[in-house]
């Protein structure tokens, strides 16, 4: 037992703290670019002129059609050889994970924004162009900030998503968590230790984030709105 | 006469989902003018309000803003239009999730450019106006039906309209809110506001009305004062239609 906590705190924990920041630095990014890249192609996809919608529907299609892995490979192995023109586009792994997980996680919002959109009543758009805005003026402020409040708990649920699906950043080499747990294992051959360790590491990601995106759904919420509940 | 004319509509017509909703409508509201909209559902109503501030751009027809020609496919000129001509829902369509202030005040920053202050006096100014001066920082959802239908009445008048339309601005009301919503629009009228309302409050509307338009079949088939189209001496569709009304919710014609 003590050997146990000995090696978890002296491997497992310093090893894997340094894949903390790892995985930090590529969750963060991702979440917002992947929200704003959902918030865009969602509303593109109610709202846009026909060429814009067909090319946001196609994207979505894409992204959620293929597996994750497989557009990671893409942009990390599959990328750099391919020429456009004289041109190659060579990414390093970190970037090509954050593109990866934005544009996979933008899909995903982009289709919870579209149902929050199709959810509010014609009658607020039409209420704001009666008093003289234009279209993109009355979505930006009256439809999609209410889309998104309806929205929320699904983009939540993307962003723990998310959280999980950044381990994979650990096949295209980089020592994120996943990564770094599983060099400790092969070095060490103690897989129960650590991969238990690596667990909690996530479970306390999705913990905190929860608690984060509670509070904004909390602050954003509109008063005369609220469930009845203690 | 031609030049105070504020807003004029010559030969509109509006298709919708494959029918001839409008069939050629011709109304002109000169300033300080109150005409009363009515005629039975399906008649065109709420379409022809519609398409008098271009929410619905009609198929043909000619639409003048204090004797200028709108050119239906001009966008800035649309959005120019709207402002001037303020339109008042039968359901309200308060923006659910802005206070009572920012309702009124919103237009005025987005559309005005007008700062925060600025909008936010003004939207004061109009809430006290229609007697909601303690029910400013309230969301939709905390209001009744009547104090919704005032906000949304202020934020139309924010936005300085020569003209106001008002869609059936009572139908949605429990009966007891109703006359909360009237006195606000009598005030309007007294001071000088051009209105075209569409109602079922017939007796309301003839102590108000300079005009009854009645509509039916996307026609304009009589137009005439009140006491005109009411008197007890003439055969009018009007007062046929008044008489239905009134026996069924027991108001006086």
């Amino acid at each position: 037992m003590n050997n146990f906590i000995v090696f978890i705190t002296a491997h497992v924990i310093p090893g894997l703290n340094s894949g903390l920041v790892v995985s930090i630095k590529l969750i963060i990014p991702s979440a917002i670019l992947g929200i704003i890249i959902g918030i865009l192609t969602g509303t593109f996809r109610v709202y846009g002129p026909l060429p814009i919608k067909k090319l946001s529907d196609a994207y979505v299609a894409v992204f959620r059609g293929t597996p994750l892995v497989v557009q990671l490979y893409f942009w990390y192995f599959a990328l750099p050889y391919t020429n456009f023109g004289d041109f190659r586009i060579v990414m390093s792994a970190e970037t090509c994970a954050i593109v990866g997980f934005s544009l996979c996680s933008g899909a995903y919002h982009s289709e919870y924004i579209r149902g929050g959109l199709l959810s509010i009543k014609s009658g607020q758009l039409l209420a704001a162009q009666a008093l003289g805005m234009n279209q993109i003026t009355a979505i930006k402020n009256i439809v999609l900030p209410q889309a998104f409040r309806n929205s929320f708990s699904g983009c939540s649920n993307e962003i723990v998503y998310l959280i999980k699906y950044s381990s994979l950043a650990s096949i295209i080499t980089i020592n994120d968590i996943t990564g770094m747990g599983r060099g400790i294992a092969k070095e060490s051959w103690r897989n129960v230790e650590t991969y238990l360790v690596v667990g909690l590491y996530y479970l306390a990601l999705v913990t905190l984030a929860n608690i984060i995106l509670h509070y904004i759904e909390k602050k954003m919420k509109t008063p005369g709105f609220e469930k009845e509940h203690a | 006469m031609e030049t105070n004319t504020v807003l004029e509509a010559k030969n509109i017509i509006k298709n919708l989902g494959g029918n001839t909703v409008l069939k050629g409508v011709n109304i002109a509201l000169h300033k300080g003018d109150i005409k009363v909209l009515i005629g039975p559902s399906g008649s065109g109503k709420s379409t022809l309000l519609q398409c008098l501030n271009l929410l619905h751009i009609p198929e043909g027809g000619r639409l003048l803003l204090n004797n200028k020609e709108v050119h239906f496919k001009n966008k800035p000129g649309l959005y120019q239009l709207r402002q001037k001509v303020g339109m008042i829902f039968q359901d309200f369509n308060l923006f659910d999730h802005l206070s009572a202030k920012e309702n009124v005040s919103i237009a005025l920053r987005k559309v005005k450019k007008q700062g925060k202050r600025e909008s936010a006096q003004r939207a004061e100014i109009e809430l006290q106006r229609v007697g909601l001066d303690d029910k400013m920082n309230l969301y939709p959802a905390q209001l009744s039906g009547g104090q919704k239908q005032r906000v949304s009445i202020a934020r139309a008048l924010a936005m300085d309209p020569d003209v106001l339309l008002l869609d059936e601005p009572t139908s949605a009301l429990d009966p007891e809110l109703i006359g909360e919503v009237l006195v606000v629009i009598r005030d309007l009228a007294k001071n000088g506001m051009t209105m075209l309302m569409a109602t079922h409050q017939i007796s309301f509307s003839a102590t108000l009305a300079h005009q009854f338009v009645f509509m039916e079949d996307g026609l304009i088939t009589e137009e005439g004062s009140p006491k005109e189209l009411l008197a007890e001496n003439v055969n009018s569709r009007t007062k046929d239609f008044c008489a239905k009304i009134s026996e069924l919710t027991g108001e006086q014609a």
